[in-house]
């Protein structure tokens, strides 16, 4: 039996208050008054070359800047538009834009820590219903790990709803500000699906379907540690509804993905969006996995538990890392190719304003993966697993990054310290719910009919 | 070590006694000089103490080599050659057009890797059409298991342990013939 240790304990709390300070320094320092962005704005505007300048002359019909010539070519190009009207829009929708950036920086980690529950839960659910003979000694790590589902996904609608109600014009979501929509024809269109109380009715269900699936997966598999010898009963039900909730999941995690993230730019839409969120999902969630494992086993809680699983993990990280890399391609690849406007904005405002993040992402996510992970041997190696583990999920945290913020804080974003506040606040919280959660069941299964071969896994 | 043409033959009709025997063998320290069987047998590499392959490397190997003619061809005619505006795709420089190239790039890449390995292992295993079987005994290829050792001085004391070790038939073969 796993019993948190107080040092655990205390370094997550530790991380949550550092995560509040920071979270609560980005919400102070955010909200500023218009005369305050102009003069933030005309200070780096004679600095040359800021990204708030180059967005002034994309307004003005004008992306060739390289130099100090705001005053000639943006006159040009705006003679129609009064000056002083203008940079008084500039300066509003830049003042928006430093609104929205903790509100998205808290969003952004508040997702990437609850779908790394929700893909373990999948990953889960797989294994259950393939009724996979290696995985029987991770279940408990697996079932610890998706305790965060239920906090994090209430955790995540209520900053995307929240961001609405509190505060003035810093909603995530922009189809959840009445102005806009009022003067927006194609999100008036949308409006039947994008609406707050729908949006809220569509999250109570994927929340409850899936919590209730970890909740009886859990029982039904603490049920069959007490049963007799010879009696599957448990283990039976458990395989029925893992087909059940797989069935639900795909179903529930495509719509998730068009709710909570593709609806941030609610004028783009991408068919394949759903599964390139489940493939990033599942290869953060296998990677948790096994870092979690390795820690246990590193201290002596999963005697049982073999180079050969670490081994099996890691060629999922590998796989599930090209997966990703695929999907994320072909959406790349066919919107470039094609180049039809209303598609290609979305990786425009991408390329241009976060190029680093954009295609540093895949030299985390796929090229350190793809080299780190090939070699047989490396898999087996724990310190190798970790630190490309470490890799895959800071890929992945940007991954999500690059969804939420070019729609949210624009050209005003950074890599500071509301986003990292908000990483630390919901990793504390991750890990003292996980491995709280790890406490409260032996780690290792008892009477699971596949656990025999499990415990022999070799590969 | 005397320069022996002779082995010892030894048929086995399971393949956890071929195991077991090998294991023995091995104890005894005799060289094994070759096992013939139906089918692949688990394990029995490591039992008899087979340097692991080298082949997934050779693959790697030839998959950077596919990529790097992927690169190079399409760069030449696409880029360099004549760098033709096809539907408005940019054929300034390799890198603005690569989205196009990577399902090339990527299948090459496979194409490589897979064919020449596949080509490295024939060649390795010394297989080809027409070869002339090498195979000491029809039933290995059904259901019998062969184990090829050489013969040393002490024939019967040989013989004696290749039938303890569960052997069903112990021949002596002069390979010379």
């Amino acid at each position: 039996m796993y019993t948190i240790s107080n040092r655990l304990k205390t370094f997550s709390i530790i991380l949550i208050v550092l995560g509040v300070l920071g979270v609560a320094y980005g919400f102070m320092t955010s909200h500023k008054s218009l005369e305050e962005v102009k003069t933030m704005l005309a200070q780096d505007g004679h600095g040359g070359g800021h990204e708030a300048t180059t967005e002034a002359h994309v307004v003005a019909g004008d992306n060739e800047h390289a130099d100090n010539t705001h005053d000639a070519n943006a006159h040009d190009a705006t003679a129609d538009v009064e000056h002083g009207s203008h940079d008084d829009e500039h300066a509003a929708h830049v003042q928006e834009r430093l609104a929205k950036r903790p509100w998205s920086a808290l969003y952004v980690a508040a997702f990437f820590f609850m779908m790394i529950a929700l893909g373990v839960l999948a990953f889960y659910a797989v294994n259950v219903a393939a009724q996979a003979g290696w995985s029987p000694l991770l279940n408990r790590v697996m079932e610890g790990i998706t305790a965060y589902l239920l906090p994090g996904a209430i955790i995540v609608v209520a900053i995307a709803v929240g961001s609405h109600y509190i505060g003035h014009h810093n909603e995530i979501f922009i189809w959840m500000n009445p102005e806009v929509v009022a003067d927006d024809k194609l999100i008036q269109n949308k409006s039947g699906y994008l609406n707050i109380p729908w949006f809220i009715i569509r999250a109570v269900i994927f929340i409850a379907g899936w919590v209730a699936y970890r909740h009886f997966a859990r029982k039904f598999s603490i049920a069959q540690d007490t049963a007799e010898p010879g009696d599957n009963r448990n283990f039976k039900k458990a395989f029925r509804i893992a087909a059940a909730f797989l069935v639900f999941f795909i179903y529930t995690e495509s719509i998730m993905s068009w709710d909570w993230i593709m609806s941030v730019d609610p004028h783009w839409f991408s068919t394949l969006f759903g599964w390139y969120v489940l493939a990033g999902m599942l290869v953060s969630g296998v990677t948790v996995i096994a870092m979690v494992t390795i820690f246990l086993k590193s201290l002596g809680h999963l005697p049982l538990v073999n180079d050969s699983h670490i081994h099996d993990l890691a060629k999922y990280m590998f796989g599930f890392s090209v997966l990703w890399t695929y999907l994320w391609f072909s959406q790349f690849m066919l919107i470039w190719y094609a180049n039809i406007p209303e598609e290609v904005t979305y990786f425009v405002t991408r390329i241009e304003d976060y190029k680093l993040p954009f295609f540093g992402m895949l030299i985390l996510n796929f090229l350190f993966p793809l080299l780190i992970l090939m070699n047989s041997d490396y898999k087996r190696i724990p310190w190798f697993v970790i630190m490309c583990g470490v890799l895959i999920l800071v890929g992945h945290y940007i991954d999500i990054f690059v969804m939420i913020m070019p729609a949210t804080a624009g050209d005003q974003w950074f890599i500071g310290i509301p986003e990292i506040g908000s990483i630390l606040l919901f990793g504390g919280l991750f890990l003292l719910v996980v491995f709280s959660s790890l406490a409260k069941a032996p780690l290792t299964v008892k009477n699971n009919p596949f656990l025999k071969e499990s415990e022999h896994f070799h590969y | 070590m005397e320069v022996s043409s002779k082995v010892i033959h030894a048929i086995y009709t399971d393949d956890d006694v071929l195991m077991a025997a090998v294991k023995k063998v091995r104890a005894e320290r005799y060289h094994i000089e070759e096992i013939y069987t139906p089918f692949p047998v688990h394990g029995l590499d490591k039992a008899m103490g087979l340097a692991p392959t080298r082949l997934a490397i050779t693959a790697f190997i030839y998959g950077c080599i596919g990529l790097a003619v992927a690169t190079v061809m399409m760069n030449y005619i696409m880029i360099e050659d004549w760098p033709q505006n096809i539907g408005g795709k940019p054929s300034f420089s390799y890198i603005e057009s690569m989205p196009a190239f990577v399902p090339i790039m990527f299948e090459l890449t496979v194409f490589f890797a897979a064919h020449l390995m596949v080509i490295t292992f024939y060649l390795r295993s010394r297989i080809w059409p027409f070869k002339e079987a090498e195979n000491p005994d029809v039933r290995t290829t059904d259901d019998h298991f062969l184990m090829e050792i050489s013969a040393g001085q002490n024939l019967d004391e040989q013989f004696d342990m290749l039938r303890n070790t569960g052997a069903v038939e112990v021949t002596l073969i002069d390979k010379a013939h």
